[in-house]
């Protein structure tokens, strides 16, 4: 049951990585590797504010600013400078791995004894519940530290899922999903494409990053590595929502990158409870990703072929 | 209204693919009028319009629009004072957004959009009387994404979008070249109506010497980047389509001799 908490936890917190990771590859169709360095970058800027004894309220906030800045940072590369957007991402991921250091000093910050929205959970939940170490949901033994810690995170990204689909109701939000649709339309009703997309990649980093500091207080560290294979991890989330609510609807998309993540990390905890080795868990997510990739293209194909000889047969 | 001012334009200049596509055309537009720009493939029609709206910036050359000289401005910030319909159906819109939010965009052309509603209850109402107007029936179809329209609604939508705001300069770019006939008719007849309506600032290009004498009330024909004719006053009260494809037909037989004249030239001395 701990297991299956834990997994739901990470799920949601990872989901707003998958809400990034679909901001830039499905809105702007910018394939965004910066990921893999805000993530991380999230993370270290929190769990060093938190050590050094700040608020964990305000080390998370720095912590999205972090991941604000290098999408920014991406955009600028990409737009003003006209460096190719693969490339662009790459760079600052890689410049990013250095800052990281340099923000923690080490490769590896534990968060031991710092109060962080964690352990803050953890004590509402505590007081909340009483004297009692568990809880009883459905006949089942619940730790309250992980049902608080569930519930905590359940909430925050329910308000930051419906402000951010109320976000792309707003005029802002539509040009932002019309400048991914069609640049030349968009610009010919007066929007700045350059602009838009910059802000944008803030915006996916910001989230990604927000990502990162969540699941460093989460874990109880941060480590410079955590971010490798992160866009491969998002993109499978972001496939297996659209496969779950399609996509036609806004509101359901980002509802779908919500649910995709998680259903991915639970099946990724049951894989590797029924033993899968963890050393395999990235080649597995990459030909998953592989396979979603291809499989529509390989089925229409077939579809095709039949088409083609059944009117001889 | 609109000066333009010697403009020139040279694509891949100092390469073999060098194109001289705008040579100091100087054009003067009152406020109200309607020009149609003609002249045949690679004349440098599009290209002027391109120029106007600022797709890119020209060589030489000023452009004066509406008191503003807009010749170093950005292609977004021109968009301000004009509004633009294009050749292809599916430039005008975004396809995978409903027709309601498309004209919440438009509804904003050149103005800072920040975190208001995209889609007020009373922006709502006045689209569905704007949509009704097109007498496509599709003012109960405001949610449905545009890109299952067909392509005489979407360019109908377009030039609703182009025109929501008043521009003080409307381009009409071969807007109904990719249509079925019918449809066109039904977007020319429509912009027609809209032009006439608002008295906007218009210019046109077009492929169809029907549309030509029957629109507007100037018309240019362009060739190798340059103004060629341009008919206006009683002359272009009198001209008849067979006129203009007279006309076309004498710069093509000249480009002709051209090309044969440097033929023999290349017999005799190369």
């Amino acid at each position: 049951m701990t297991l299956l908490l834990g997994a739901f936890t990470i799920g949601l917190i990872l989901a707003l990585l998958a809400l990034g990771v679909y901001l830039s590859f499905r809105i702007f169709n910018f394939p965004d590797i910066t990921a893999e360095g805000s993530i991380t970058l999230g993370a270290t800027i929190t769990a060093t504010l938190l050590v050094r004894g700040h608020g964990p309220g305000w080390a998370t906030a720095a912590g999205f600013a972090g991941g604000l800045l290098a999408g920014a940072v991406t955009g600028i590369l990409h737009t003003k400078c006209h460096i190719n957007g693969l490339l662009s991402g790459i760079l600052v991921m890689t410049a990013l791995y250095s800052i990281n250091l340099h923000v923690m000093g080490k490769s590896n910050v534990p968060l031991l004894n710092e109060v962080t929205l964690a352990t803050k959970a953890e004590q509402l939940g505590t007081h909340l519940a009483g004297s009692s170490k568990d809880l009883n949901v459905f006949g089942w033994a619940v730790g309250v530290r992980d049902a608080s810690m569930l519930l905590a995170v359940l909430m925050f990204i329910s308000v930051l899922g419906v402000a951010l689909y109320l976000f792309f109701r707003t005029n802002l939000g539509t040009a932002i999903r019309a400048t991914g649709n069609n640049p030349q339309m968009i610009r010919a009703l007066g929007v700045s494409v350059d602009f838009i997309l910059i802000l944008g990649l803030a915006l996916s980093n910001g989230l990604i990053a927000l990502s990162g500091a969540l699941l460093a207080q989460y874990q109880g560290f941060a480590d410079v590595q955590m971010g490798i294979g992160m866009v491969v991890w998002g993109l499978a989330s972001v496939i297996i929502g659209e496969a779950l609510v399609g996509t036609t609807s806004l509101g359901l998309l980002i509802a779908g990158a919500v649910m995709g993540s998680v259903l991915f990390r639970l099946l990724v905890a049951i894989a590797l409870r029924w033993g899968l080795n963890p050393n395999d868990l990235k080649l597995i997510t990459a030909l998953f990703v592989f396979v979603a990739l291809v499989g529509p293209q390989l089925l229409r194909r077939l579809q095709r072929r039949k088409g083609y000889t059944s009117p001889t047969a | 209204m609109l000066t333009l001012d010697k403009l020139s334009k040279v694509f891949y200049p100092g390469t073999p693919n060098e194109v001289r596509a705008l040579c100091g055309v100087s054009l003067g537009l009152e406020p109200g009028s309607f020009l149609i720009i003609i002249g045949m493939n690679g004349s440098g029609k599009s290209t002027l319009l391109n120029a106007v709206a600022g797709t890119f910036r020209v060589d030489t050359g000023r452009i004066h629009l509406a008191g503003h000289d807009i010749t170093r401005w950005s292609e977004h910030r021109r968009a301000r004072l004009i509004g633009r319909v294009f050749q292809n159906p599916f430039s005008g819109t975004a396809a995978s957004m409903s027709i309601a939010e498309n004209l919440a965009l438009a509804a904003r052309r050149g103005r800072p959009r920040g975190l208001g509603w995209a889609l007020s209850r009373s922006l709502r109402n006045e689209m569905r009387d704007r949509v009704r107007a097109l007498n496509m029936g599709l003012e109960n179809r405001l949610d449905t994404a545009i890109g299952t329209l067909s392509g005489g609604q979407r360019q109908a939508l377009t030039l609703l979008m182009a025109t929501w705001l008043e521009p003080e300069l409307l381009l009409l770019d071969e807007h109904t070249a990719a249509l079925d006939p019918r449809s066109a008719d039904q977007v020319i007849s429509l912009s027609h109506e809209i032009i006439q309506r608002h008295k906007l600032t218009t210019l046109m290009v077009t492929h169809s010497m029907q549309q030509a004498v029957h629109l507007g009330d100037r018309i240019i024909m362009m060739n190798r980047g340059e103004v060629l004719h341009d008919l206006r006053g009683t002359e272009r009260a009198r001209v008849r389509s067979e006129d203009l494809l007279g006309r076309f037909e004498e710069v093509r037989r000249r480009e002709q001799l051209d090309s044969a004249a440097a033929e023999m030239l290349r017999l005799q001395y190369v």
